[in-house]
């Protein structure tokens, strides 16, 4: 029965979607597709089928043959990782069965159950994962849009402009300046933009040792704050200048030609600018109508199902859940909630309470690494914070040196567990 | 520090010449049965009915071929250097404590390594204690013995639920590998239920130190416990 009507919902969409017959899919199994091969939705696609041992089908769309990830980038970027080490395919994931199609989600048919794609082909779901990841909010930052990434890059979509940020850093003049515009809560990974500067730092004190670092903050606060700023104290002494919101770091405009920051409308001129604006959820989040006023996609705690479709779960960067921060460790934990309560759905497997965790970590200098983490339980209202913990300033070297090389197992975890 | 490992190599090379003879060459070996307590009995045994656990028993470990003990898995960098005719001598014990992953990348071994000199030769000192290679094992009952704290045994006894297991592991594996490898993060597959549910209580109860792991541990029942310990003791096998 579903299946002829799958048919049928499938054939009218395509043959309006595009005047070249685009091909049609239909299942007899559950579908489950899946939207950005990600953090979340690799995840997600990888727990769906390794669990159901195959009595779903799954799909995973994304635009991308190799996925770079986020995370590790800045340590890219301070050398201590190479480019290619970021980078990780769809191969294995294809292996196992899931289709994986190098394409965009360009539109979701809620009523239809059907996802259009950007080459025209349309697809039936019987539940639609989205993980998209973020999108930038228009003109968060006075002066900056994507036109002028190229000469202000945000370097916040890991690729090519983590690339060029990295070859701006290492062209800078002696002892010239390197700005960063920090977002405004939320945004993907709060360490991340201090990271950022600890790595720059470590660059510029090795090939440019009178450089200086302005960030513009518009935060009273940021995370980790008093470990970044032991460590720069003590790494980086008198090169790190943080600027907050009762200095102008509120009130921050760019000129991409001129390469100026104007400050509370003063122009401050400098080598490069990293500007990291204002985040929302992936656009193709708001396309499906499922995202609030601030531009999140609320879920239900328990499950990670959107609040406005119960055939829609929403994971990673685009939810609006509660306490859990937008990271990779996040998104990869949340799909697995989110696969089992698919499962359970589709194929009536048990289904667990929920449990959530994250844990961050940062590396400040060589062999200094610092963490953060908590786990975190679904509630009436949100996903809660249960339990935290934070490395403290003073730890002794051993201790940094292990932190850090426990992060190089969770990268390797981490990406295994996404990509097989 | 390398003056500390030329030092020991040539009292290697000086035991060497005279079996047997008792001198007090390294540590205070008392001391080195307290650190064998504190920082190595979770894993390892040592004494009359010492037996394979998360790590080999160290009965006799001087002289012995790196990995060759029968029973026991050892990670892959480690029977390769047994393989290439590797055996544990008193400076590589010794650089192997002091620096676990420096000394062999891929160790399964999970342990930061003993930074200070004098712990290092005294707990040497106290291994030296159990070998019979210089051959001068005493007589007296082990110092040293595993299983602290002593739980309860129905916590012990309870069945783990492995489905619910599987489940729960999805947790684990953001960060320990499924495939057993460890590139930073050691591998949990394999391990005796009794030697897991210990570990997990441990930290649990933070008898064990590591921020995360005391957090994952705090809030997961005796059952559920027990019910990963049931997932990973056969999974990968
Ligand atoms: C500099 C930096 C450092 C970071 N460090 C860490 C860290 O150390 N630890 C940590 O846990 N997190 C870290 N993060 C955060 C982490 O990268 C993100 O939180 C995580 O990637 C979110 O996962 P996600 O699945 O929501 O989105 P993503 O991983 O961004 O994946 C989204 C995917 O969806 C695809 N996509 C988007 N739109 C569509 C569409 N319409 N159709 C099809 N596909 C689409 C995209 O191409 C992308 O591949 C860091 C982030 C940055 C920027």
């Amino acid at each position: 029965m579903t299946l002829n009507r799958r048919l049928f919902l499938g054939t009218l969409a395509s043959a309006s979607a595009a005047l070249s017959a685009p091909m049609v899919w239909g299942q007899a199994k559950p579908h489950v597709v899946v939207i950005g091969g990600g953090a979340g939705g690799a995840t997600a696609a990888r727990y769906l089928m390794k669990d159901s041992e195959g009595a779903l089908d799954v799909t995973l769309i994304e635009p991308n043959a190799t996925y770079y990830t986020c995370f590790f980038s800045n340590l890219y970027l301070g050398g201590f990782r190479d480019f290619d080490s970021l980078g990780h395919t769809y191969g294995k994931l294809a292996d196992m069965g899931i289709k994986v199609v190098q394409d965009m989600a360009t539109g979701v048919d809620r009523a239809a159950r059907t996802v259009t794609l950007g080459n025209g082909d349309v697809l039936n779901y019987d539940r639609l994962v989205i993980a998209p990841g973020i999108d930038f909010v228009d003109d968060s930052v006075p002066g900056w849009s994507l036109d002028v990434a190229e000469v202000m890059p945000h370097a916040y979509k890991a690729g090519p402009q983590t690339q060029l940020l990295k070859s701006q850093v290492e062209a800078m003049p002696q002892g010239g300046t390197f700005a960063m515009v920090a977002p405004p809560n939320p945004y993907r990974c709060p360490p991340g933009p201090y990271e950022r500067i600890s790595m720059v730092a470590h660059l510029l004190k090795t090939n440019n040792p009178t450089g200086k670092i302005l960030i513009f903050d518009p935060k009273e606060n940021f995370s980790k704050r008093a470990l970044f700023e032991e460590g720069w104290q003590k790494h980086y002494s008198g090169m790190v200048t943080w600027i907050g919101p009762d200095l102008g770091g509120a009130n921050v405009e760019v000129r991409a030609d001129t390469m100026e920051v104007i400050v509370d409308g003063e122009a401050e001129k400098v080598d490069v600018c990293n500007v990291i604006p204002a985040q929302k959820a992936g656009m193709i989040a708001a396309t499906a109508g499922i995202t609030d006023d601030a531009g999140w996609a609320p879920v239900d705690p328990a499950s990670m199902r959107s609040k406005s479709d119960e055939n829609i779960y929403v994971l990673g960067d685009a939810s609006a859940q509660g306490d859990m921060p937008k990271s990779g460790f996040s998104a990869n934990s949340q799909a697995k909630v989110a696969a089992m309560a698919i499962r359970g759905e589709l194929t009536d497997s048990r289904v667990f309470p929920a449990r959530y965790s994250n844990t961050c970590w940062s590396l400040i200098a060589p062999d200094d690494g610092v963490k953060v983490g908590a786990s975190y339980e679904p509630t009436e209202e949100k996903i809660a914070s249960v339990e935290s913990f934070i490395s403290e300033t003073g730890e002794d070297a051993a201790l940094r040196k292990s932190t850090y090389e426990e992060s190089l197992g969770w990268y390797s975890g981490i990406t295994a567990d996404m990509f097989g | 520090m390398t003056g500390r490992r030329l030092f020991l190599a040539g009292l290697a090379f000086t035991l060497g010449l005279a079996p047997g003879v008792k001198a007090d060459p390294l540590g205070d070996a008392e001391h080195g049965a307290t650190l064998f307590k504190r920082q190595c009995a979770a894993c390892h045994q040592i004494g009359p009915d010492a037996v394979n656990r998360i790590g080999p028993h160290l009965n006799g470990v001087f002289g012995r071929r790196l990995g060759g003990l029968d029973g026991f898995r050892y990670s892959n960098p480690m029977q390769q250097m047994g393989a290439d005719g590797t055996d544990w001598t008193i400076e590589r014990l010794d650089a192997y404590i002091e620096n676990p992953r420096g000394f062999l990348p891929g160790t399964r071994m999970s342990f930061r390594g003993m930074t200070d000199g004098n712990d290092r030769s005294a707990l040497i000192a106290f291994l030296r204690d159990w070998s019979d290679q210089p051959q001068d094992i005493p007589e007296s009952a082990p110092t040293a013995t595993r299983t602290e704290p002593q739980l309860p045994p129905e916590i012990l006894a309870i069945e783990g639920d492995a489905e619910y297991g599987e489940y729960l592991s999805s947790e684990c594996s953001t960060c320990h590998k499924r495939d057993g490898s460890d590139d930073g993060i050691p591998s949990i597959l394999n391990w005796p239920e009794e030697d897991f549910v210990t570990a997990m209580h441990e930290y649990k109860s933070r008898l064990r130190e590591h921020p995360v792991m005391q957090m994952m541990a705090g809030r997961l029942s005796n059952e559920e416990i027990a019910a990963l310990a049931a997932f990973y003791a056969t999974y990968g096998e």
